[in-house]
């Protein structure tokens, strides 16, 4: 894919956001869907390519009455959406479809219609982590920071900050779940949910979703919204089992995804407008950093305290308030990518004035995925 | 711990020798027998030099404590709050476990603090390689 040859022409997040007792998952999928449609002034009969992760997207498809020519079904968690876009550009840009959907749809707090099957006993993770108490990402996602923590010396404190600088972002978005400031104190007060992990460090648990549609330069400017055009674009796997990761204060994935989309953007950290890093865990921020290369080995945490990344600051990251407090339905890269297309847009609640460069960064299955997208206001 | 209700590994045919090894009170790896890696998880190739020649061998047992959070959340067979932690054993494979025998606190989990392999029956054919601090730990 060149830079600018792509873009986004369709995004929304569903309705309703946080807790929808009323929607099951795959109807939070048709949500979005046709909000992201109705976005874009298209119909499913407009859309010649479909992708979704977790459900197969045959039955989404279907259920939305789509008839595609291409489909995506990567399904690496939560960043999945990341290599939709990725693989969709690719696809458009080779004649197998001229105009791509991409949903989400979790029902991750209410839990109806849901789709994840429980570990099987005889897979890898079902023999080698499973036995040992494993209970949800709260206690994978989490294993690796005391190992950064000791190497890098990073404190319990800017781990905290994470957290209470997002919910500052939070406070500016009507939408976000948490928006009530709050300081290091408390999040160190919270529940201990898996030491060192309290529970604001923890993302949400939410229902909900969203859905981008995709299509060519050329097309593009056919659309009622102001396009977002992608520059560049990564994606990367490392280990699906946490104790597998090779390095735990730092992920291949993210080194990989993260170089690639710089790379094929054509850009430096210093053209960067905007950053989102997928904020399951606390942790998270700190790693995505410092493995696109914004910071150095060991930095990220006094870069955090230090308001780099706050509103007013140089490198405003999270903007919707993150996983940590905007909403996390499961599979939280959705949600990066819209508020990545809202801030280029110029429409984000907490809008970074005059943004034209936004990086997208997505984790899945803990550290087993990553994708990176590169995207702009003005087409290169 | 209430190690009835704890999840409990099925094998397969990769896996199995390391299984019936743990019931022995063994802890087995494999090593490659052209580029000598040794490694972890069970396969029957090695998964750096993609070689089939690979053997089984038994691991000292002696690991070092290289990460681990300690679980507040309820789990079947577990009484929290306990240690799930990521070994690096002697040879050099990093395994997930429990540290047992010890606080379940941050003041006596120490990373790189030296661990022994200690298997605990959790049923009539399976035991699983848990680790406790090992005697230089303790002096």
């Amino acid at each position: 894919m060149k830079p600018g040859s792509i873009a986004i022409v369709g995004a929304a997040e569903t309705t309703g956001l946080g807790v929808i007792p009323d929607l099951s998952e795959i109807q939070l999928h048709a949500d979005a869907a046709l909000n992201a449609l109705a976005d874009a002034g298209l119909k499913p009969s407009d859309i010649d390519g479909f992708a979704t992760a977790e459900y197969r997207p045959t039955a989404i498809a279907n259920y939305l009455g789509i008839t595609p020519k291409w489909v995506d079904g990567t399904s690496v968690g939560g960043c999945s959406f990341m290599l939709h876009v990725r693989h969709a550009a690719a696809a458009i840009a080779a004649g197998y479809c001229t105009t791509v959907l991409i949903t989400h749809g979790e029902s991750g707090r209410s839990g109806i219609g849901r789709q994840r099957a429980p570990t099987p006993p005889d897979s890898i993770a079902g023999q080698f982590e499973m036995p040992f108490g494993i209970s949800g990402p709260p206690t994978m996602f989490t294993i690796p920071v005391l190992r950064y923590m000791k190497t890098f010396g990073l404190t319990q404190e800017q781990l905290a900050t994470v957290a209470v600088v997002q919910r500052e972002w939070a406070g500016r978005n009507p939408r976000a779940t948490l928006r009530e400031p709050t300081t290091v104190d408390e999040v160190l007060g919270g529940k201990m949910i898996a030491y060192p992990f309290r529970l604001r460090q923890c993302c949400l648990v939410s229902d909900g979703g969203g859905a981008l549609v995709l299509t060519s330069a050329e097309r593009a400017k056919d659309f009622p919204q102001r396009p977002v055009w992608l520059l560049g674009t990564g994606e990367s796997t490392e280990s699906p089992i946490i104790s597998q990761m090779a390095d735990f204060t730092t992920s291949r994935a993210f080194r990989i995804a993260g170089a690639s989309a710089f790379a094929s953007a054509g850009i430096g950290h210093a053209d960067v407008d905007h950053l989102m890093i997928y904020d399951a865990f606390a942790h998270l921020p700190i790693y995505g950093l410092e493995d696109l290369g914004f910071v150095g080995r060991g930095e990220a945490g006094a870069f955090i305290a230090e308001r780099n990344t706050a509103p007013g600051g140089r490198l405003p990251t999270n903007t919707n308030g993150g996983g940590l407090s905007y909403a996390h339905s499961g599979m939280y890269g959705m949600f990066a990518l819209q508020e990545s297309v809202r801030q280029m847009r110029g429409t984000a609640p907490a809008q970074v004035p005059g943004a034209k460069v936004s990086v997208c960064h997505g984790v899945g299955g803990m550290f087993a995925a990553s994708g990176t997208i590169v995207m702009s206001n003005e087409r290169p | 711990m209430t190690q009835s209700q704890r999840s409990l590994p099925r094998p397969t045919p990769e896996t199995r020798h390391f299984w019936e090894g743990a019931a022995r009170g063994e802890l087995l790896l494999q090593r490659c027998d052209d580029c000598r890696h040794a490694y972890f998880p069970p396969r029957p190739f090695c998964p750096r030099c993609a070689s089939r020649s690979v053997s089984v061998f038994r691991a000292s047992g002696r690991a070092s404590l290289y990460s681990y959070v300690i679980s507040h959340r309820p789990a079947p067979g577990f009484e929290p709050p306990y240690s799930i932690a990521v070994v690096e054993l002697e040879e050099g494979p990093r395994m997930m476990t429990n540290v047992v025998d010890c606080p379940q606190t941050p003041e006596a989990l120490r990373l790189d603090m030296p661990l022994q392999v200690k298997f605990e029956r959790v049923s009539d054919q399976c035991a699983l390689p848990l680790f406790r601090p090992s005697e230089e730990s303790a002096s």
